[in-house]
C-alpha cells in the first residue's frame, strides 16, 4: 500500500468541498476515464474582484486524487485568479505533507483543472499540455518514459550518464539502469528507422563510478568556509571580551590568532579545540587548529 | 478489572495474495530455527535429523498433488523461481526451438519473462487471448501449437478473477508436438484437485504462502524424464536440481501446508464457496451498475472479482480498510502505472468499470460474519465515492440502461 501522509488520508476521507457549484462561472475538466483519473472543478469568482469566493469539485480517482482534489480547494478559496494561477502542483503535494512519486500526477492534474477553470472562466480554450507519459522509470527524481524520450531525442543521448545528466532520471539509488537501458534501446532504435540518426550507436555500459562520488573541495571553496565558520564564532568570544582571527591556512592546518581577553586565557587551548570541532563539522573532514604564534 | 472491548477483527478478503500462516504450520517450523539447526547435508547427527523432516514434507506435497515419485518435487524459493525455473529449463533444454506460448492473463511472473525472452533474446511468443469473460481462446492455442515451440507455459486459475483453464486438455493438444507444459498452479493448489501421475503435464509451480504456509517458499513438479537444465547449480541438494542449502523451516512449513490443505479441500469448496457466492449475490442487489468478472462456471471456489461502475479501486479499498476489511484491486493506481490490470484489459472490460474492479479472496479463515460485514458497509462505500465521482452524476440517473460490453 501507498506510503499516504496522515494529510493525505485526512483529505481524502473527509474531502472538504466536493460536490457540484450549481452556480459556477468558471468550470475545468481534465483528465479522462481511460487513464483512471478525472477531475471536474468548479469555481465561483467574483467578478468585481477577480476572487474565488468558493471552489467545488468532483474526482474519479485514487485517493490521493481525491486529496489532492481536496487541497486545491482549500488552497485557492480566497485567491484572486492571479494569485492561483501561481499555485503549483508542488503546492499542492506539499500542502498535503507530499505524496508518492507515482502519485504526483494528481496533482497535476489538480493544478491542471485550476488553470482549465479559471480559462473557463475568461472565455478561453485550455489545452492540455501532455504532462503524463508513460511508465514512470525514475521513483527518486520522478522522470517517466516519456521525458527520457524527449531528452534523448532532442539531444541525440547515447548513455545512461547522459540521460541522467539531462533528466536527472537513475543518478541517485540507480535501481532504475536497466529499465533506462530499455527506454534508450526502444528510442534509438525508433531513430535509427526514422532516419535521425545514421547508425544505433553500441550501448555504452555504465562506467563504475570513478572514485569520490562528490568532487574534491577546491581550495577557494574550503577557504570561504573556514572563513564564514569563524566569522559565525566571533560574536560569542567577543561577547566575553575576546576575538579571533584567521592568519593562514595550509593543508590541513588552520591558523589562527586569539586577541582581547583570549590571549593569556587558561582556557584558549579548550576555545582552540571548539573552534577545531566547528571546522571539521563544516568541511566534513579532520583540520588542526593551531594558534598562529606556534606555528 | 475493567474488560475493554476489543476493535472487531479484520476481515481478511486478499487471500490471493498471501494468506495468514496457519498456526499448525508455524509451530511444526519452530524447530528448525533453534535445536533442528543442522545442515540436511551434513554428516553428523545434528544434520541427519532434519534430512527425516524434509522428506516428510516432500511426501506431504505428494499426496496433495498425487505425485508418482518424490523426486519429481524440487523446492524453490516460491511460485515466481519455479516459473522462472521451468520456462528457461525448457529453453534451455530444446535450443533449436525458438518459440514459447503463454496466455494473455498470466500472472507477472509468467509474462514478464517470456515478454523479456521475447525482447531480448529473439524467442517468437505466442500470447494467447482471452474473451470478455476471461475464456482462452483454444482456436488460437491449437494454431499457435508447432514444433517449433519449447513450452507452453498458461495458469491453472487466474489470481484477479478465479477463473480456471482447461490445463489438462491443453497439456494433452501440445503432447503430439514434444512441447513441454508447465502450468502456474499457485492459485489453484489446494482449491482444485490434482492427480499430477496421471496428466500431460510436464511442469507445474506451486507457492506455499497461498495456502497458508511461510513466505518465500514454493515447489516446482518435475515429471520424471522431462529434460532439465537447473537455474541454479553449485550444489547436489534436490540432486542437483536446485543448488543452494535448503530452506529446512520453511519447507518443514511448505509440507505441513499442504497436508492441511488437502484436509481443508472439502471446507473450501463447500463452504468457503457458498460464503463467496452470497457474498457476490448480496452485493450484486445491492449496489447497481456492477459486473461479476471472469468466468463464473469455472472459477476457484473462494475469489470474486467485482467492477463497480465509475469509481476507482484504490479509493474502494482505502474505504474499506478504514472498515477493518482488506480486500484488493485491478486498478490501476494500486499498481502505479495508469492502466487497469492486463487482466481486466484482455477481457476487454469496460475502462468505466475496469477501474473500479475489486477482488475478493476467501479462504477456509472466513466466516459468515465477514462476509456480512462487506455487506453491511460496501454499499456505502460505493454510494458516497460515486457521488464525488463526475462520470457517475452525469450518466447513471438512469442505470438501467448500463450494458456490459461483454453480456
Amino acid at each position: 500500500m501507498w506510503n499516504y501522509s496522515e494529510k493525505v488520508q485526512e483529505h481524502f476521507f473527509n474531502p472538504r468541498n466536493s460536490g457540484v457549484l450549481d452556480d459556477a462561472n468558471g468550470v475545468g475538466e481534465v483528465g479522462s476515464i481511460s487513464c483512471g483519473d478525472a477531475l471536474k472543478l468548479f469555481l465561483k469568482i467574483d467578478p468585481a474582484n477577480d476572487t474565488i469566493t468558493e471552489a467545488r469539485f468532483q474526482t474519479f480517482g485514487c485517493g490521493s486524487a481525491i486529496a489532492s482534489s481536496s487541497a486545491l480547494t482549500e488552497i485557492i478559496i480566497g485567491k484572486t485568479i492571479d494569485q492561483a494561477l501561481s499555485v503549483t502542483n508542488q503546492d499542492i503535494a506539499d500542502y498535503l505533507d507530499g505524496l508518492p512519486p507515482e502519485k504526483m500526477h494528481c496533482s497535476v492534474m489538480g493544478a491542471e483543472a485550476l488553470r482549465a477553470a479559471i480559462a473557463n472562466y475568461r472565455g478561453e480554450v485550455w489545452t492540455d499540455d501532455d504532462h503524463e507519459e508513460g511508465a514512470l522509470i525514475c521513483k527518486c527524481f520522478g522522470v517517466d518514459a516519456g521525458m527520457i524520450e524527449r531528452a534523448v531525442r532532442v539531444n541525440k543521448l547515447n548513455s545512461i550518464e547522459q540521460i541522467t545528466n539531462y533528466t536527472k532520471a537513475g543518478g541517485a539509488c540507480k535501481t532504475c539502469h536497466e529499465k533506462i537501458e530499455e527506454v534508450l534501446g526502444q528510442v534509438l532504435t525508433a531513430m535509427a528507422a526514422e532516419g535521425a540518426i545514421d547508425t544505433i550507436p553500441a550501448p555504452s555500459c555504465p562506467v563504475a563510478p570513478s572514485a569520490p562520488v562528490h568532487k574534491p573541495m577546491t581550495n577557494l571553496q574550503k577557504i570561504q568556509l573556514i572563513t564564514t565558520a569563524i566569522e559565525e564564532l566571533r560574536p560569542t568570544l567577543q561577547r566575553d571580551g575576546g576575538d579571533i582571527e584567521l592568519v593562514d591556512i595550509d593543508g590541513d592546518t588552520v591558523m589562527v590568532n586569539l586577541r582581547g581577553s583570549c590571549v593569556g586565557c587558561q582556557m584558549s587551548s579548550i576555545t582552540l579545540s571548539g573552534v577545531q570541532e566547528r571546522l571539521m563539522m563544516v568541511l566534513g573532514k579532520p583540520v588542526r587548529v593551531i594558534p598562529a604564534q606556534a606555528a | 478489572m475493567m474488560t475493554v472491548s476489543a476493535s472487531p477483527r479484520t476481515v481478511y478478503l486478499d487471500n490471493n495474495a498471501t494468506t495468514a500462516c496457519a498456526p499448525d504450520v508455524v509451530a511444526e517450523m519452530l524447530p528448525f530455527f533453534t535445536e533442528q539447526f543442522g545442515n540436511p547435508s551434513s554428516i553428523h547427527a545434528i544434520g541427519a535429523s532434519v534430512a527425516p523432516a524434509i522428506r516428510t514434507a516432500r511426501e506431504r506435497l505428494q499426496n496433495l498433488l498425487g505425485v508418482a515419485h518424490e523426486s519429481e518435487i524440487v523446492y524453490t524459493s516460491g511460485g515466481t523461481e519455479s516459473d522462472t525455473t521451468a520456462i528457461i529449463s525448457a529453453l534451455r533444454a530444446y535450443p533449436e526451438r525458438r518459440e514459447i506460448i503463454t496466455s494473455a492473463v498470466e500472472h507477472h511472473a509468467v509474462l514478464t519473462v517470456c515478454e523479456h525472452l521475447a525482447r531480448h533474446e529473439g524467442y517468437k511468443l505466442h500470447v494467447i487471448p482471452v474473451d470478455g469473460q476471461g475464456r482462452l481462446d483454444l482456436k488460437a492455442y491449437e494454431n499457435a501449437l508447432s514444433e517449433n515451440v519449447a513450452v507452453v507455459s498458461i495458469m491453472w486459475a487466474n489470481n484477479e478473477t478465479g477463473t480456471i483453464f482447461p490445463i489438462e486438455h491443453l497439456a494433452q493438444m501440445a503432447k503430439p508436438y514434444g512441447i513441454l507444459f508447465h502450468t502456474d498452479a499457485v492459485q489453484a493448489v489446494g482449491k482444485v484437485p490434482f492427480r499430477l501421475s496421471n496428466s500431460a503435464i510436464d511442469m507445474l509451480s506451486l507457492s506455499a504462502h497461498k495456502i497458508h504456509g511461510p513466505k518465500g517458499v514454493g515447489a516446482l513438479y518435475l515429471k520424471r524424464g522431462v529434460k532439465f537444465r537447473p537455474l541454479f547449480r553449485g550444489g547436489h541438494q534436490e540432486r542437483g536440481r536446485r543448488a543452494g542449502t535448503e530452506n529446512t523451516a520453511g519447507i518443514v512449513g511448505l509440507g505441513k501446508a499442504a497436508e492441511l490443505a488437502q484436509a481443508g479441500f472439502r471446507d473450501e469448496n463447500i463452504r468457503v464457496r457458498s460464503l463467496r457466492d452470497r457474498l457476490e449475490r448480496e452485493l450484486m442487489a445491492l449496489i447497481p451498475n456492477t459486473i461479476v468478472t471472469g468466468d463464473v462456471e469455472q472459477r476457484l471456489p473462494n475469489t470474486t472479482t467485482i467492477a463497480f461502475e465509475f469509481v476507482e479501486g484504490e479509493a474502494i479499498l482505502l474505504m474499506l480498510s478504514r472498515a477493518g476489511i482488506a480486500a484488493s484491486s485491478g486498478s490501476a493506481c494500486t499498481s502505479g502505472s495508469l492502466e487497469p490490470s492486463h487482466v481486466m484489459r484482455a477481457m476487454n472490460i469496460p475502462f468505466t468499470a475496469a477501474h473500479g474492479a475489486t477482488r475478493f479472496s476467501l479462504s477456509r479463515d472466513n466466516t459468515e460474519e465477514d462476509v456480512d460485514r462487506v455487506i453491511a458497509v460496501l454499499p456505502g462505500i460505493i454510494e458516497r465515492l460515486r457521488a464525488m465521482s463526475p462520470y457517475w452524476s452525469s450518466s447513471a440517473r438512469a442505470p438501467a440502461e448500463f450494458q456490459p460490453a461483454y453480456s
